[in-house]
């Protein structure tokens, strides 16, 4: 697969790593009361499609970057590539 | 019909016009007491139980495409029980015993070949690691053995031992393991069920759950409603996708295995090996293709093929530890898809829904699980209580902090 990197172009897929569902980026407040049940769900449980998927790639051997990848996990075709840091800040992350 | 030598005899000075169809194609009924979701090598084992073991009647087995057409047809035929943890090697061992006295006991010759595995030592923690693991086996009532190096050297002389990349220093042989012929532990549940009454449903795809009142009563199919007491659902590698009807998202992802299997050559590998410097495993099969496997591709997948970056580090691993792999071609590699749970290890369960049962979450591990996986799902369907070698396989694990991971790498499916 090759991953169309939004700073440095198409990259092998080979010199990512793969972390998981993007949905990872949205940790849950640990100070809430519901948190250990959120912990749970946020830790463990997975929509899991056959389709369309947005997932977390690490740049480990390019430029150390996050990105958040749009990709169908039935044919592996790439959708839209974007960096994990734009995707956090307009989900009103400031970091 | 019994198969047997004398009846390929009486069969050959007949004209061969005895046989009969292995299992029938029957028409759905309106309602069974048990269906099963998937025809696959554990619900196949699961209906075959339930009639044979636990006096269940009115069973089926549902199975959108045709039997033994998934991840029973798409492994590497490995069967073993080398685990370390407790919820996990008694299952593996009686899982291993189940196969050893299995061609008997449904009457098909699936020949299962015990003929041993080898996990090859490289370095001193790894040897602390394998005699850890050992004494688990025994413990556990498998066998082990810690071979030297010359033991090594004397059973498989083709291995290099001092002047390898990654010179040997030892390995953890289990002589028990070996290799089964895949499609024949589908076909021959099929027929052992089949003849007992359960019917085997082809071509018939489940597209919901019927419930009420936190009840299930049905599924809804391609070909229509069926009625059922209680629903096993036995389909890992579309698991997620099947308990989503069931509005249930699992602690599961689901990512691609690659194998691959060489043009057939003379018998030049006895036994399994696997290369402890990477990963890189491989058996000679009956018909003489060298069959390997490695890592999965590491992303989430249901395409039933890899990538390209991954068949080179197997044939890295393969070429690190049987240099003589470059000399044959490779003749088909595929792809197959792996339920890989949070933990690396199954589940074995009911749902929040009355009547609703899941067995899936088997990593890479499920074809040497399937007999076992099999009784124990149908204990749980037929008993309503967990089978005693299968009580730790909960969905409740991850939340309890129960969880069982053999390699100690966390929720990361994709590392197990």
């Amino acid at each position: 697969m090759i991953i169309d990197h939004p700073l440095l172009g198409p990259r092998d897929s080979a010199e990512f790593t793969y972390l998981g569902d993007a949905s990872l980026i949205d940790r849950p407040d640990g100070m809430a009361e519901t948190a250990a049940e959120a912990f749970y769900a946020y830790q463990y449980l997975r929509d899991n499609p056959a389709g369309l998927h947005r997932e977390l790639w690490y740049h480990e051997a390019g430029d150390r970057s996050w990105l958040v990848v749009t990709r169908d996990t039935v044919t592996h075709e790439i959708i839209s590539v974007e960096l994990a840091r734009d995707v956090a800040r307009a989900r009103g992350r400031s970091r | 019909m019994r198969y047997s030598g004398f009846r390929v005899i009486k069969e050959a000075l007949t004209g061969h016009k005895g046989w009969t169809p292995a299992w029938r194609d029957p028409e759905p009924q309106d309602h069974y007491d048990i269906v099963i979701i998937g025809g696959g090598g554990h619900g196949l084992a699961t209906a075959y139980y339930l009639a044979k073991e636990f006096g269940q009647k009115k069973i089926a087995v549902l199975e959108k495409g045709w039997i033994g057409g998934g991840n029973v047809g798409r492994n590497t035929t490995i069967i073993r029980s080398n685990y370390l943890l407790n919820g996990n090697e008694p299952f593996y061992e009686f899982s291993l015993k189940l196969w050893e006295g299995l061609e008997q006991d449904f009457n098909y010759n699936a020949m299962v070949s015990q003929r041993g595995i080898l996990n090859l030592i490289h370095s001193d923690a790894q040897r602390d690691a394998f005699i850890r693991r050992g004494n688990a086996m025994i413990l556990n009532g498998a066998d082990a053995e810690l071979l030297s190096v010359d033991q090594i050297k004397a059973r498989y002389p083709f291995l290099n031992v001092n002047d390898a990349r990654f010179p040997i220093k030892g390995g953890l042989a289990q002589h028990r393991g070996g290799t089964v012929r895949h499609d024949a532990v589908a076909w021959g549940y099929a027929r052992g069920a089949d003849s007992r009454g359960v019917d085997i449903i082809q071509n018939c795809e489940v597209t919901g759950f019927r419930t009420r009142n936190g009840r299930c009563l049905g599924v809804e199919t391609s070909r229509g409603f069926i009625g059922a007491g209680k629903v096993g659902c036995a389909v890992a590698g579309a698991s997620s996708r099947l308990m989503a009807k069931a509005e249930m998202r699992l602690p599961l992802e689901s990512h691609v295995l690659q194998a691959f299997v060489s043009e057939g050559l003379k018998p030049v590998l006895p036994g399994v090996i696997t290369f402890g410097a990477g990963h890189f495993y491989c058996s000679q099969s009956d018909k003489g293709g060298l069959v390997f496997g490695g890592d999965l591709d590491g992303y989430n997948s249901y395409a039933q093929r890899g990538n390209l970056p991954v068949v080179e580090d197997v044939c890295e691993g393969g070429m690190a530890i049987f240099p003589m792999l470059g000399r044959a071609r490779l003749l088909r590699m595929w792809g197959g898809i792996m339920d890989m749970s949070m933990d690396g290890s199954p589940i074995i369960d009911r749902t929040h829904i009355d009547g609703l049962y899941f067995n899936g979450g088997w990593c890479y591990g499920g074809f040497k699980a399937t007999p076992a996986s099999g009784f124990c799902f149908a204990h749980l369907l037929a008993r309503d209580a967990s089978h005693p070698m299968a009580t730790a396989f909960r969905f409740d694990r991850f939340e309890k902090g129960l969880m069982i991971d053999e390699k100690g790498v966390g929720a990361q499916p994709n590392l197990h």
